[in-house]
């Protein structure tokens, strides 16, 4: 029979060889630069525009402007980058890394504090009664020249 | 007459990757008649057109299935590409042949694994499955998924290939073919597998084009039609020939694709020489409106892609014909008067796809 035996090489070779399996997670997986593991984000740079919630095309980003929180539902992303693509700051990237697995759907809610407010400049009573004087004169200076 | 009875198949059962069912009517042993029922996983795609803006509704188009996504990403694209009247760059039309071809790489690697699994064959589906680990391997580093690839947009594609990962991509692919040319050994000469295949499922040509067979179940009945040859993305400046097979059986079904795989190897290889430099995308404005039909050569065979804009950022219509649902009427037919055994090895010949078939 010229058909049999055809595997009989390769299983031979299968005997001697090492397994094509990693000893995975005692050997961690390396992920390629471009893997598309899960979405991050920098939420100090966050401006919270809204555009990543309008972009996700499975709803799983929630972004509410007035409380400052940006949302993402785990379990709900499906890690298209389109978020990505689409944010005008740039604050979000795609980590190479999974989200951890869970048994509960989990949500991740990142919150910013407002940035703090330009404080005023204070000045002393002396600075001020200067700067009026100043003022009162510059005043008199435009009135004379206005009569001329 | 003999007694006939009726075995309920599927849509759980070990050889079917997906839920269909059929009732077979049997005669003793031999099938005389099946009734197919499909909508197990119907999840109704076409109509979240509607509902999402045109860009993002790539994302939802390529989760039809999760086998051909970057090939129903592609055909949608170039569907609203001929709504836009774009021209994409050169590169952006070869990165998209590569990875295609890919696709058709992993796809057919993944059915051969399937195939040796339903006669039994449990080493040959890991050694087939192992080899196709590295494909995904590739495409990850290429696009960033491993099933789900999100690199094409409307206008070309969003993520570029460097020249030292082209050739990487190249060695590895010359190593997968020497494994595979042992693996084809065992596939096409050896006595158990072709006493399985041989002589099993016959659809003869007639057959094929008049109940509407679609890609390597049609070649493999000596019908030499290939939507690649139309020359969409780079398809018109490659060099390839369409694979048939005269003998019409399972056998020669196994055969196209096998040697469809070699075929993809040489096509990537002259897409690889070829690829011009320059930009991947041009910017796409507005909003469409029109309609467009585009046809892409999967795997499977021929999916149809229809969409029909109405001058806001929602689709009115988009119809995606895949190559599953063309191909149950001659799995059907081939059914006829098989042997209850062969069954599942007729039913995974067809590369079933019951994602892509239902939407």
């Amino acid at each position: 029979m010229a058909g049999l035996m055809k595997f009989t090489g390769l299983a031979l070779r299968n005997l001697f060889s090492k397994p094509a399996t990693q000893n995975y997670p005692v050997v961690p997986r390396e992920y390629p630069e471009r893997s598309r593991g899960s979405v991050q984000n920098d939420i100090d740079q966050c401006i919270f525009c809204g555009s990543c919630q309008r972009k996700c095309p499975s709803g799983a980003i929630t972004v509410d402007r007035a409380a400052r929180t940006w949302t993402i539902d785990r379990m709900g992303c499906v890690q298209c980058e389109n978020c990505v693509n689409n944010c005008p700051k740039n604050c979000l990237k795609m980590d190479t890394h999974y989200s951890e697995p869970s048994a509960e759907k989990t949500v991740v809610t990142l919150h910013s504090e407002p940035p703090a407010a330009p404080e005023k400049p204070k000045f002393t009573p002396e600075q001020i009664e200067a700067m009026k004087k100043a003022a009162a004169a510059k005043k008199a200076a435009a009135a004379a020249k206005a009569e001329e | 007459m003999a007694n006939r009875t009726i075995i309920p198949f599927g849509p759980q059962h070990p050889v079917l990757p997906e839920p269909i069912h059929l009732d077979l009517v049997l005669e003793d042993e031999k099938v005389v008649d099946a009734i197919p029922k499909i909508g197990y996983v119907h999840r109704g795609l076409e109509q979240l057109a509607e509902k999402r803006d045109f860009n993002d509704y790539l994302y939802v188009i390529e989760r039809t299935c999760g086998i051909c996504s970057f090939m129903h990403g592609m055909g949608y694209v170039e569907a609203m590409e001929r709504i836009f009247d774009t021209e994409i760059p050169d590169r952006a039309k070869y990165l998209r042949t590569i990875w295609a071809e890919m696709s058709r790489v992993h796809s057919h690697l993944l059915w051969l694994g399937l195939l040796a699994d339903a006669f039994g064959f449990e080493a040959l589906f890991y050694q087939t499955w192992r080899l196709r680990e590295q494909i995904l391997d590739m495409f990850e580093e290429s696009t960033g998924g491993r099933v789900i690839f999100s690199v094409n947009k409307i206008g070309g594609v969003l993520k570029d290939m460097p020249k030292e990962m082209l050739q990487k991509f190249v060695r590895n692919f010359d190593g997968m073919e020497k494994e595979l040319k042992k693996l084809t050994n065992v596939f096409l000469n050896d006595y158990t597998v072709q006493s399985r295949l041989k002589g099993v499922g016959m659809l003869s040509p007639q057959d094929a084009v008049y109940l509407g067979a679609a890609g390597p179940m049609m070649r493999a009945s000596g019908i030499k039609i290939d939507t690649r040859t139309l020359g969409y993305a780079a398809y018109s400046d490659i060099d390839f020939d369409i694979i048939t097979s005269k003998e019409c059986d399972c056998y020669a079904r196994c055969d196209v694709r096998i040697q469809e795989i070699f075929q993809s190897f040489h096509i990537i290889r002259q897409a690889v020489n070829k690829i011009p430099d320059g930009e991947i995308s041009v910017a796409v404005k507005g909003n469409p409106n029109g309609e467009a039909f585009m046809r892409v050569e999967q795997p499977r065979g021929e999916a149809i892609y229809y969409c029909r804009a109405n001058g806001t950022k929602f689709l009115d219509r988009v119809r995606v014909r895949t190559p599953t649902f063309t191909n149950l009427m001659p799995l059907l037919h081939t059914l006829k008067g098989c042997e209850l055994a062969d069954v599942p090895l007729l039913i995974l010949t067809i590369d079933p796809c019951i994602s892509c078939t239902e939407r």
